[in-house]
């Protein structure tokens, strides 16, 4: 069997067409296994798998959580709140604290770009990014692209347009990477002020206008407005944002076309997008979330089964 | 390279009609009774058997295909991670008579991990194993076949060769001898 070409996963970046679709195939694999009566394999048994998590997160933190006990891993977690790290130990001693106690595999988030990477030059285990700052969120967009893929068939040609808050989206980056490794059209739609100025270089189409937008694509990924990450404000009102940018269900009835709807979640429901649109059959969100535990074991199986 | 022919496309036929009458001589109906063929290779041989099972019985017997990758002892013991094949076994396997079926049965090992691969699809009520070749006193663990199309003495630099028409091939089985 091929293998993947990286011992750590720190974004889309790092992987080509090949490594990508070892990837799916491995992930149709556990999604049988999923849906068997008893879901629990052994294959991971006795790596120690350590969540590090330096930012908030339920979804992707209780998803990897999930994968690795599926896979019979044992695991430690590990929150940045309520630890040394705020008696002021630094990233490097506390992530070494931790891999002294022999783990052999750490799924680390940060609210900095290029912790991972950091990591990676620094330690031995393998490194998975599970998020860094406004960089990459490589196993969101592979979740997601095999989202089209299980629903479509294929990737290669389909139309993808990406919603909302672009310049801090870590999805959006690591979605781009992904879909034009997999040879799909990428637009990105948003405000001006959400979108990076020089983002045309990566080779996507831009568009401010979200009827344009939509009618141009087969599936739309539509983004959290992250206000967090806002200390400036870039758009006047969320009502104001919803008007221009929310997808609705007049909108989508007026386009004479079916349009597969995402969404990476958390939704704020009628913001950027109103609730029967989430919930309606053009919709895979939930898929979204099932995919994303067999795309976690697949990632965590390829990057461990070496020996 | 020597090389020992074990079964030809006619020698192959008339084994695989053999091991029909045998598991029906236990299985009578197959009313009880399923097929599970291991990934990769013994699909094959599995079908084959179903196939003749349907036409003596006038039936339909119930097949599936087993992948035990995950299951197996030594994944993070090799270079590469292993490839799994899929699955695919569409009924229930709880109080069912089971017949594994394998091409070639050398440690058990593999036989093992399918054991454990198919309690995650229930607790079936008995289980047997249907292997074409048996290579004797190779085991690393107690597994012993049900059903052996031919016993074979082999030691363990041998390795048995197995060519299908499935796989684009005539049907040979072959001993080798690997050059020291």
């Amino acid at each position: 069997m091929s293998r993947l070409k990286t011992k750590h996963l720190l974004g889309i970046k790092n992987l080509d067409r090949e490594d990508i679709e070892l990837i799916f195939q491995t992930t149709a694999n556990f999604k049988e296994v999923l849906n068997r009566p008893i879901k629990k394999n052994p294959s991971l048994r006795d790596v120690t798998i350590a969540n590090v998590f330096f930012e908030n997160s339920t979804r992707t933190k209780l998803s990897f959580e999930l994968a690795e006990k599926r896979l019979s891993a044992d695991i430690i977690n590990f929150s940045a709140s309520g630890s040394s790290v705020e008696k002021g130990e630094t990233l490097l001693d506390t992530v070494n604290n931790i891999l002294a106690m022999k783990v052999d595999m750490v799924v680390m988030r940060h609210s900095s770009p290029g912790v991972p990477h950091l990591l990676a030059k620094n330690i031995n285990s393998n490194i998975i990014n599970a998020g860094d700052g406004t960089h990459e969120h490589p196993t969101q967009a592979l979740l997601d692209t095999f989202s089209i893929l299980d629903k479509t068939g294929r990737v290669e040609g389909k139309r993808v347009v990406i919603v909302g808050d672009i310049l801090h989206s870590r999805v959006a980056l690591s979605n781009i990477f992904a879909l034009q490794a997999l040879q799909a059209e990428v637009m990105v739609c948003g405000p001006p002020t959400l979108l990076p100025k020089h983002i045309g270089e990566l080779g996507v189409e831009v568009e401010t206008d979200i009827r344009k937008a939509l009618e141009w694509c087969d599936v739309a990924n539509i983004l959290r407005i992250q206000l967090e990450r806002q200390q400036m404000r870039y758009f006047p009102s969320l009502r104001e944002y919803s008007q221009y940018f929310g997808i609705n269900k007049q909108l989508l009835d007026s386009l004479n076309k079916e349009i597969l709807i995402m969404h990476p979640g958390p939704i704020n429901r009628g913001v950027e997008i109103t609730s029967d649109v989430a919930d309606s059959d053009h919709s895979i969100i939930l898929e979204q979330v099932e995919n994303g535990v067999a795309v976690r074991m697949a990632v965590l199986y390829l990057l461990a089964g070496i020996g | 390279m020597q090389k020992r022919l074990l079964f030809d496309s006619k020698l192959l036929k008339v084994t695989i009609g053999r091991l029909c009458r045998q598991l029906i001589e236990v299985h009578n109906d197959f009313s009880g009774t399923v097929i599970i063929g291991l990934q990769p290779r013994g699909i094959f041989l599995a079908e084959r058997i179903k196939n003749e099972l349907d036409r003596m019985l006038s039936g339909e017997v119930h097949l599936g295909y087993l992948d035990a990758t995950f299951h197996r002892d030594d994944l993070r013991r090799r270079n590469e991670p292993i490839a799994p094949s899929q699955t695919k076994i569409s009924f229930l396997i709880e109080d069912k008579n089971v017949i594994l079926v394998d091409d070639v049965l050398f440690t058990g090992r593999t036989v093992r991990a399918a054991l454990d691969a198919m309690n995650t699809f229930g607790r079936p009520a008995k289980v047997e194993l249907l292997v074409l070749i048996d290579r004797l006193y190779s085991r690393h663990i107690p597994v012993k076949a049900d059903y052996a199309g031919r016993k074979v003495n082999t030691i363990q630099s041998q390795r048995v060769l197995v060519e299908l028409k499935e796989q684009g091939e005539e049907d040979n089985i072959w001993l080798i001898n690997k050059e020291e």
